[in-house]
């Protein structure tokens, strides 16, 4: 049903103030260098270089826009002409307009039953008018979180859950520790990655 | 102050292909052992299996070198060695540590200071020692009747030791507590815990590449295009 077309990698504002968290250009930096060798999936950073920590549901309603904005222009022969005929499901006459789907691991959906994390109508934005890709992590059961929330259960045919086989623990928490206490994180992110801790003397546990 | 003993690390097995996960149990491997305090790794090598292994699906010995050799270009201490995948035919891992131990010795360097000639007692260069690299099932392999020869594992645990990297679902200390052999030399069988628990397997990743699915970020980039380029574990046999 679907062919994607990009990826977008945005890091979130430095007000969010998470524990550990280090400068946004930093961490902007860091995906860049790891998305060299990707031909479709870029960073970016808008999100981290407003004045505030802004809700998902705005990030993701910024950049549908921006892809809207982006879209080519028609300029067939029919241009001008009234689209009102159009056949069902006809791709022919209409560009398909592009949908922008919220990537996450499945933990996600169960921050949703958290009270007071989520608005109800953020939630309800998400899954009605974006969609969402959720990946399954060990120890999450992502058909028990959609199943606990009317709102999930109403737009579950917009949650498509991912299988990830490679049951992979690898975690940014694990790496900052990792780091911090002198271990090899080689073949766990990007040599450029790990060559940009280094030169910035990132993630050493030292508070500045 | 007393010194760290040198270690040499020796990984073989099939590396059809090769994975991030094998790469990830020499710096595992290599942490532990220095946080022991006792060691200092000098070195990794990988030793793909010779073809006549006959293992299913196993793609020619000079692919699985050559992936090996592409992986391994970032790392400043590992390398890929041919000889056991040249022989003529497959041979026991033992004969393989010993080869690459008597290798080790031959490539000490000689000692040429001004006490040439004197007898050396006080300070004689640390020799250095093997140790077959492995994730911990190998150990639970030990038990398989017929599989290894029982000289053979003592010959492994005696003279060279052994860096078990645990993976999900072994218990390794359970395979050493049921094995006499393993259990007399158990203070030379490094049990490492790799807390990324990486189910990440070539076998997975041969099944993934035939489905057409991405391994990016998988394996290193080059594998990933030496495969594509060489049309390796297409599901076509050949």
């Amino acid at each position: 049903m679907y062919k994607v077309i990009g990826g977008i990698i945005s890091p979130v504002n430095d007000n969010y103030r998470k524990k550990d968290l280090v400068a946004a250009h930093h961490r902007v930096a860091m995906a860049r260098l790891a998305l060299q060798t990707s031909d479709w999936i870029q960073v970016d950073p808008w999100e981290s270089e407003q004045a505030q920590w802004m809700e998902t549901v705005k990030v993701l309603r910024h950049h549908h826009s921006e892809l809207l904005r982006s879209l080519p222009q028609t300029e067939g022969p029919d241009h001008g002409r009234a689209h009102s005929l159009a056949p069902t499901g006809s791709a022919l006459v209409f560009p398909a307009v592009p949908e922008l789907k919220l990537l996450c691991g499945a933990d996600i959906l169960k921050t949703f039953q958290t009270p007071n994390l989520w608005k109800e109508a953020h939630i309800q934005e998400i899954v009605e008018k974006f969609g969402m890709v959720c990946v399954s992590r060990t120890g999450h059961n992502p058909k028990e979180y959609i199943s606990g929330s009317a709102i999930l259960q109403r737009y579950q045919h917009n949650i498509h859950l991912v299988r990830e086989p490679v049951q992979n623990e690898l975690s940014s928490t694990y790496i900052r520790r990792a780091l911090c206490q002198g271990q090899s994180v080689k073949y766990l992110l990007p040599d450029a990655v790990i060559t940009y801790i280094k030169e910035h003397n990132l993630y050493t546990g030292d508070s500045s």
